[in-house]
């Protein structure tokens, strides 16, 4: 078991047959990920990747009885097209794309309410259930099955925490990038709260950095629900100069948006083990995990 | 992307939002005559630079006279402003904005923006407004009355009618403020901006509203549907550098430390600083690769790092995955170390796709430099260098 996919997931990958999507999907496919088919307007009824394309996600589902969807659209029409997957029911949509207009994102949120959908992303690495799925476009060579769960806002810092953890010997139930712009899909608690209830995770990494509140909000969750599962969190950008843009959109320290110490002290606050920084994640994985062995 | 205060003056002004009446002005000839166009009582003298807290550091000054306008404009224009939000470099004034005073009998703080937390727009004010408000609200998120949007809906009158008794633009103001509000919901959706913020919003003696000051930020996510608005980017004030490394894919931030940092990922990146900092070390840069630079982009990036001749030791902490491969950086290494013809230590450390073949070709292509396989090994290593380097 996982978080957010099991191995009845069928996968339909929306802009399958772009540079960015095919490159990817070839993986995912190879990866083991069940994909059932691609949706790219005007392309219906031809193939790629051995794989059927349709014109529209509502066909795709009623073909294939696809309940995924990984987005790789262009920015321009990437809200749409998780508006579209939304509106066909389609329980979990990932979405890769970087550079999503933000107003667009505000539609795509509203379309959200009252929908069955859990949305990942956007700007996000995707999902990666270790031997199980892939719905991303992360590197999968040091991942392993095991019990850590993981949730973050940064690609390239889970992918260096997951080959610490798997050098250390402790693999990764699900790993979750919720995406770095400042309006996206599920957050920490959302993810927090799965991985509280899904059997095979035994302790969860949270990984944070400056802006936003999220961590904040993930801090509250924890210090209301106090949940058996060790959490581990990391909170980059202690040392980043304020109100300079570093690199995410969303990594502002605005208005009140909480810094780098203020949201690790929330956390620690609240019972996470907080790591003093990338390399000290594994240790404290380490020592919670056998606390409670 | 930021638009100076002239620029949001404009926009609003064309939509109707009352803004006092002035021009831009580059020398103090020039702002002399614009007061005498405009004949004011007063007149206000602003230092247009892309940062708030202008009031505080000495930006804004008041002249009677035409006369006294160029004196006030001779001794901004060229002037550095360090404010509060400038950093301690500050920004150079290249002109300025000379307007009509107004004379406020209260003054409100009113903006619209996309509030991430609720991922949606709202409406946003309090009736106390002026200079110190962001200070007061962040001691007190409570002052701030807010009318969200539905989506991306209009709020009805009777909403907005609301929402203005909230923050003091009930009575005799009312109807002037809901079709102010109005304007700014419009602009917002329109020019795609995420926030537009008047303050203050001076309420005068005879019950009109005036908007004194307005800040406007742009989505730059959405500025390829905005042709027209692309061309208010002032480069003026950006870094030079740092809009090379843009050009590239490559997001970059200047410092003034001694060691470069070639890092792909935002978070990889700040996690990096922190540990390079932790350890005493001084970071020239920030550097966040994106997927899809290529091996000449990332070149490009690394190249900025050795023309800076405060750079002493160049530290690589590169995840490779996805399209960034870790032998893409070696690639982009070998060819910026080449052009560049400097020797700087290199300190190489690469975890994930293609590490292996990374560190085979560093030695295979004779790319001076000391491999450490840990990120808070290299890190502390890149710090003993800068270190060696400076003694």
């Amino acid at each position: 078991m996982a978080i957010l996919v099991s191995k009845d997931t069928r996968l339909v990958v929306q802009g399958m047959t772009g540079r960015a999507g095919t490159f990817y999907t070839d993986q995912i496919i190879d990866y083991g990920t069940t994909v059932v088919g691609g949706v790219r307007p005007g392309r219906g009824g031809t193939r790629h990747l051995m794989l059927p394309v349709f014109d529209t996600v509502p066909k795709a589902v009623a073909e294939t009885d696809a309940n995924a969807s990984l987005v790789f659209v262009p920015a321009p029409n990437a809200a749409d097209a998780m508006i579209e997957a939304i509106e066909a029911g389609i329980g979990l949509v990932v979405c890769v794309t970087e550079r999503v207009p933000i107003l667009d994102m505000v539609r795509v949120r509203h379309a959200l309410n009252g929908s069955s959908t859990r949305l990942v992303g956007p700007n996000s690495q995707g999902l990666l259930a270790p031997g199980l799925a892939k719905l991303g476009v992360m590197s999968v060579d040091d991942a392993t099955p095991g019990p850590v769960g993981i949730v973050s806002r940064s690609a390239s810092l889970t992918s260096e925490i997951v080959a610490q953890a798997t050098a250390a010997g402790l693999g990764q139930s699900t790993t979750v990038g919720i995406g770095g712009d400042p309006i996206h899909g599920v957050g920490f608690v959302d993810c927090l709260r799965l991985f509280m209830d899904d059997p095979e995770t035994g302790a969860v990494v949270l990984i944070g950095e400056i802006g936003g509140r999220e961590e904040e909000a993930a801090a509250a969750y924890l210090a209301e629900a106090k949940p058996e599962k060790p959490v581990v969190a990391l909170v980059a950008g202690r040392h980043a100069p304020p109100e300079r843009r570093m690199g995410h959109a969303g990594a502002l320290e605005l208005f009140g948006e909480g810094g780098a110490r203020a949201k690790g002290e929330a956390l620690r606050a609240a019972g996470a083990h907080v790591a003093p920084d990338a390399a000290g994640i594994v240790p404290l994985l380490q020592g919670a995990l056998k606390g409670r062995a | 992307m930021n638009l100076h205060e002239f620029q949001a003056k404009e926009i609003l002004g064309r939509r109707g939002v009352p803004v006092p009446e002035g021009q831009v002005a580059w020398t103090p000839d020039e702002a002399a005559r614009v007061a005498r166009e405009i004949r004011a009582p007063r007149f206000a003298v602003k230092a247009q630079i892309l940062a708030g807290g202008r009031g505080e550091a000495g930006g804004i000054h008041f002249g009677a006279t035409a006369e006294s306008v160029g004196k006030l404009a001779g001794s901004l224009i060229g002037r550095t402003l360090v404010t509060s939000q400038t950093g301690a470099e500050g920004r150079t004034v290249r002109r300025v904005y000379v307007e009509a005073a107004v004379a406020a009998a209260r003054e409100v703080y009113l903006a619209i923006l996309v509030d991430r937390a609720k991922g949606g727009v709202a409406l946003v004010g309090t009736e106390a407004g002026g200079g110190d408000v962001e200070a007061r609200i962040r001691a007190d998120p409570g002052l701030l009355a807010t009318l969200p949007l539905e989506g991306l809906r209009r709020p009805d009158d009777a909403a907005l009618r609301g929402f203005a008794g909230r923050i003091g633009l009930g009575g005799a103001v009312e109807a002037k403020a809901t079709a102010l509000m109005k304007a700014l919901v419009v602009t917002l959706l329109e020019l795609d901006a995420t926030l537009i913020e008047i303050n203050p919003l001076v309420v005068t003696e005879a019950d009109d509203l005036v908007a004194v000051d307005v800040k406007m930020v742009l989505d730059d996510n959405a500025l390829y549907r905005h042709p027209d608005l692309r061309a208010l980017k002032d480069d003026d004030e950006a870094d030079p550098v740092e809009l090379e490394a843009q050009r590239h894919d490559i997001n970059f931030v200047r410092m003034d430390g001694d060691i470069g940092v070639v890092t792909n990922g935002a978070g990889l990146g700040l996690a990096t600083h922190d540990m390079l900092s932790d350890a005493g070390g001084r970071p020239a840069n920030f550097m966040d690769i994106r997927t899809t630079a290529t091996s000449l982009q990332i070149a490009k990036g690394i190249g900025l790092l050795l023309s800076n001749p405060k750079v002493a030791v160049i530290l690589v902490n590169v995840h490779g995955g996805g399209m960034t491969r870790c032998d893409t950086i070696v690639e982009a290494l070998g060819i910026a170390v080449r052009r560049s013809g400097r020797s700087v230590p290199v300190v190489f450390r690469v975890a994930g796709q293609n590490a292996g073949q990374a560190r085979t070709m560093m030695v295979d292509r004779r790319i001076r430099h000391e491999r450490v396989d840990g990120m808070a090994d290299a890190a502390k290593r890149a710090v003993a260098l800068a270190k060696g380097g400076r003694g």
